[in-house]
């Protein structure tokens, strides 16, 4: 398997196992800053954990907040190895341009398709600088 | 593809030091992401950003003010998380507390004006119609786009103060006018006069707009002579809780639209809705979460934050008389003032009254914790709000109700026909 994604914001190499998400989400309110934990209790991945993986969002819910969100993230260490989104989000990824701007270690965004995104849940995925994903 | 002009690469390279320089690199990045041709000036600002979600917003508000950073235009603040013009305590942890301040602080240091308060138009901050400003805030981006007719998108946390120092925004979006042509028409003409002529419809019908609408621009027809500036604030407020709403239109009212034709743009809607009875029930019902209950721990209203008419009002129905349960005004300073200098804050105060100035207890730990704990409001943004973020069921009621539940110390109804 390999597939190529559309870079959104660069950053390096990317390893991870995929968490694909089933319903959009919105970090304001959904995913605990201090832990990366999902806490919207209607969501259908409620009580799992971001950090670290391959994230692919198959929609974001636009709260302002959600770019403070992701950038505590970032700056307490459990932010997402790397973004999958199926449409860019100026507010979410903002987040990742400010921790640039600051000089943290920002994951990479790419976009990927939503309907791409559900065969990928679980894998152990790397992806390069250029955007190919593959297993492994 | 974005094409910035060389003065603004001269400032992304560090000309005019390197805060401008941040803060143009963030704006042309989301320029970028948005496929925004060009940066366009912007005569104001509206900073939400300065609310305290963890140590790396103030980390980044102090890197700015290290950095040299000045707002170049207007900017006004939005809440934040604490109370520091005095009023009802915040329970916040001592790190949370002095970052919460840092960030505050470090705002008002890059000449942001400590408004500290949600509805900016209402403290002397109203752009002119047709230009382009910054906002954030769900609430006062919609009321400045519907109501004064000045241009902005829903600018999230970051890019709202990078707009401010840069001066410049995207262009895309609502500051383009072939973006602000409403694509729905909501008839309200069918409801009795009497309903469209009370506060208390303005919420559930912004409730109803919002998940009709979502991000989509409306017009409304059937509320001329109906809504006043309060009204249209509470039902945008609404709306854009319950959906994605930036801009909606009232057919001879709202600036943009003298009839519902010139709001749609002369084309046929996408849709046409006819309001019912049966849709405002369902809207009404959705904004109360604790059910069939008699219980009323607090009373809050101002969200948004009070107008010094909606406390005259407040003021009239209470009526000299003590309330039972405590009634929580959240409003700004610019209204604070004048009621101390009018003598009235203390007399409220000994009624009952609790004032929450410079943030809100949606938004900031003031309700006491109590297990059950109902929270009665007329306002449709902490309808939707409080249950989530305080614990709080919610009453949705009229604010005569909300003040005769507070004087009684229990729920009381008032007849009204949803018709």
């Amino acid at each position: 398997m390999e597939l190529k994604a559309e870079i959104l914001l660069p950053g390096g190499p990317a390893n991870g196992r995929c968490l694909a998400l089933t319903a959009p989400i919105s970090f304001w309110g959904g995913v605990d800053p201090a832990t990366g934990t999902i806490i919207d209790a209607r969501h259908p991945q409620h009580g799992r954990n971001v950090a670290g993986t391959i994230l692919a969002l198959p929609g974001t819910i636009g709260s302002s907040s959600a770019s403070a969100v992701l950038l505590e993230l970032v700056h307490a260490g459990r932010a997402p190895a790397a973004l999958l989104l199926d449409a860019p989000d100026a507010i979410l990824l903002l987040g990742l341009v400010v921790a640039r701007e600051m000089g943290w270690q920002a994951p990479p965004a790419f976009r990927l398709p939503a309907a791409k995104q559900a065969d990928l849940d679980g894998l152990k995925l790397a992806i390069s600088v250029a955007g190919m994903i593959a297993a492994g | 593809m974005l094409e910035l002009t060389a003065d603004e690469r001269a400032v992304a390279a560090g000309q005019a030091g390197e805060a401008a320089a941040m803060a143009i690199r963030i704006v042309a990045e989301a320029a970028r992401l948005m496929g925004a041709p060009r940066l366009i000036p912007i005569a104001s600002a509206h900073i939400d950003g300065a609310l305290y979600h963890g140590d790396s917003g103030t980390l980044f508000a102090e890197k700015l003010v290290e950095g040299g950073a000045r707002v170049a235009v207007r900017a006004t603040l939005n809440v934040g998380a604490l109370a520091p013009a005095g009023c009802a305590p915040v329970r916040l942890p001592p790190h949370e507390r002095e970052m919460a301040r840092r960030m505050m602080r470090a705002y008002e240091a890059m000449g942001c004006e400590p408004s500290w308060t949600c509805a900016p138009y209402q403290a002397g901050h109203r752009p002119a119609r047709g230009t382009d400003v910054a906002w954030g805030e769900s609430n006062a981006v919609v009321f400045c786009n519907s109501v004064l007719g000045a241009r902005t998108n829903r600018y999230g946390d970051f890019l709202d103060i990078a707009c401010a120092i840069s001066g410049r925004a995207p262009d895309y979006g609502l500051h383009r006018r072939e973006n602000r042509i409403a694509a729905l028409q909501l008839d309200v003409s069918g409801l009795s006069p009497a309903l469209r002529h009370s506060e208390v419809f303005y919420p559930v019908l912004g409730t109803i707009l919002g998940r009709t609408a979502g991000t989509a621009v409306a017009v409304i027809d059937g509320l001329q002579g109906c809504a006043s500036e309060d009204r249209l604030k509470a039902l945008g407020a609404a709306a854009a809780s319950a959906g994605g709403v930036g801009l909606f239109h009232v057919a001879g009212v709202t600036p943009e639209a003298p009839d519902a034709a010139t709001a749609l743009g002369g084309a046929p809607p996408r849709e046409r809705i006819a309001l019912t009875s049966d849709d405002l029930a369902a809207a009404l019902a959705r904004l109360s979460t604790a059910g069939p209950t008699e219980r009323v721990d607090a009373v809050a209203i101002g969200s948004p934050h009070l107008s010094l008419a909606e406390i005259d009002e407040t003021e009239r129905l209470i009526a000299g008389r003590r309330l039972q349960i405590p009634l929580y005004a959240n409003t700004g300073r610019h209204v604070l003032a004048p009621l101390e200098a009018q003598g009235r804050r203390k007399a409220l105060e000994q009624a009952g009254v609790i004032f929450v100035v410079d943030t809100c207890v949606v938004v900031a730990p003031i309700l006491p914790r109590l297990d059950g704990a109902v929270l009665m409001t007329n306002s449709g943004k902490f309808a939707h709000y409080a249950p989530g973020n305080t614990g709080y069921a919610v009453t949705y009621g009229s604010l005569s109700e909300c003040v005769e539940s507070a004087v009684a110390g229990r729920l009381v109804r008032e007849p009204l026909s949803w018709s």
